[in-house]
């Protein structure tokens, strides 16, 4: 228990629980970049998803959890953090020593948690109320339409990119950072930070080309 | 070359600072950043006013207590070396020099701009040390065969001066790389292995008593670091505090 209340246990949980929400965020692009390639393969992964029980009473609950344990902690961290300085600087000259992105993960991550808010209202929520609370039968031809029907909107579509821009900037810092927390700074390390730098950028642009690729198209 | 000093002025501990603004006239661009101010001190008192407190001891970059925020930097605006290293030749005539103390719930204000640093202190005692026989039959330390890359790299971390400059940096006010050095240098040689798991965890759980934050690493500490302490020592500290703790 010492170890998850000192601040190295913590910020482990974070990197942990962020590994795990990156490896779900490259799950779920590779879904929904089945709909630009065909229709049917995107409703058939889609039903898939949706009805296989292990992901629903098993994996969906630990994904619902790791989100909200991370952003939790991000709180947390970021609360403590600020404590640690109650008196600020007359002056702070940041630019030379450190990068904007690196110094403002909680204004990035809470953009990304309000979306996460509006994603759950789009899709999981309907999603829900569909199957467990109105019990309509499956529909496995279903799902294409719905993603077409909410990038319809073109003022959802700018929040969406805006969203992927920040969770794009969140990434580009977070994801090589988790290496560090976790005790990773080594002759890989070059090649970490490269790799990482390019998942950041391809994976959230992949999403934005998925939404702007269907409010053009339809 | 003449300045405009904005200096933080504080009566001690508990009463409330603020800027104070001051001139210099007439200072040599070969003075030191130490030496400015006592010349602002001897005016000063001439004038019969409270001089400046500050930090100062060896003025050769050794002793990291010269510790200062001189425009928003620790140390100022130099890199890899401390205020006392910090040359007037850096400044322009007419310039305006902001100078606080470094800032930190763990390093609390003295006076103007000396800091308590003894939370630093308190982690060294927590576990910075290593067990040896002192009954008169100690072995030599060159008896002991040491890894060249390991004694490098025990040696840049043990360069650490403990000046704070990565905690005024920090925007968490970690202590992350200080503790970081403080644990490798024992961890990477092996006259540190005895104490090596309840080092890490002692050291940590000190730090976090101090009420140091936790680090982002945003990599500001090694860029403001007057030795060029490497972050790569916190991920080290990392491992060490994982691995303890999971034995």
């Amino acid at each position: 228990m010492s170890f998850l209340l000192s601040s190295i246990g913590k910020k482990v949980t974070m990197s942990l629980s962020a590994f795990f929400l990156i490896s779900f965020l490259l799950l779920h692009v590779a879904i929904n970049f089945l709909s630009v390639v065909s229709g049917d393969m995107y409703n058939e992964a889609s039903h898939f998803m949706g009805t296989n029980p292990i992901i629903q009473f098993i994996m969906q609950p630990i994904l619902i959890f790791g989100v909200l344990f991370h952003f939790t902690m991000g709180f947390v961290l970021e609360y403590q953090n600020k404590n640690a300085r109650p008196v600020g600087y007359v002056m702070k000259n940041d630019k030379r020593s450190s990068s904007w992105l690196s110094r403002n993960m909680i204004f990035s991550g809470l953009v990304i948690f309000a979306f996460l808010g509006l994603h759950f209202y789009d899709f999981w929520v309907p999603e829900m109320q569909y199957k467990y609370i109105e019990f309509k039968p499956p529909n496995e031809h279903r799902y294409f339409s719905e993603l077409v029907h909410k990038f319809e909107d073109p003022i959802r579509v700018g929040f969406y990119t805006l969203s992927f821009i920040l969770l794009m900037m969140h990434l580009l810092h977070g994801f090589q950072s988790a290496f560090q927390s976790l005790g990773v700074n080594n002759k890989f390390t070059p090649t970490i930070k490269k790799t990482a730098w390019a998942f950041s950028v391809v994976v959230p642009m992949t999403f934005v080309f998925i939404a702007l690729f269907h409010f053009i198209k339809h | 070359m003449n300045l405009k000093l904005k200096i933080w002025r504080q009566k001690n501990s508990t009463a409330k600072g603020k800027i104070v603004d001051y001139e210099v006239n007439e200072i040599s661009s070969d003075m030191s950043f130490l030496e400015m101010l006592d010349v602002l001190n001897a005016d000063l008192t001439e004038k019969g006013k409270e001089p400046v407190s500050f930090d100062h001891d060896c003025r050769e970059g050794i002793c990291g207590s010269c510790s200062l925020q001189i425009n928003g930097r620790p140390h100022g605006p130099d890199g890899a070396i401390t205020t006392c290293q910090l040359h007037m030749r850096k400044f322009k005539d007419g310039d305006s020099i902001v100078i606080e103390p470094f800032r930190a719930k763990a390093f609390p204000i003295v006076k103007d701009l000396i800091i308590d640093r003894s939370a630093f202190d308190r982690v060294q005692h927590a576990g910075a040390f290593v067990s040896v026989n002192t009954s008169g039959n100690t072995q030599d330390a060159n008896a002991t065969p040491i890894n060249k890359v390991d004694a490098d790299y025990a040696f840049d971390a043990a360069s650490c001066i403990g000046c704070g400059a990565c905690v005024a940096a920090c925007k968490n006010a970690s202590a992350m790389l200080f503790v970081s050095a403080k644990v490798s240098q024992y961890a990477l040689l092996p006259q540190g292995q005895v104490e090596r798991e309840k080092r890490v965890t002692d050291m940590v759980s000190q730090m976090d008593e101090e009420g140091f934050g936790a680090c982002t690493n945003t990599g500001a500490c090694e860029i403001e670091c007057p030795k060029g302490i490497s972050i790569t020592n916190i991920a080290r500290m990392n491992r060490e505090f994982i691995g303890s703790n999971l034995k």
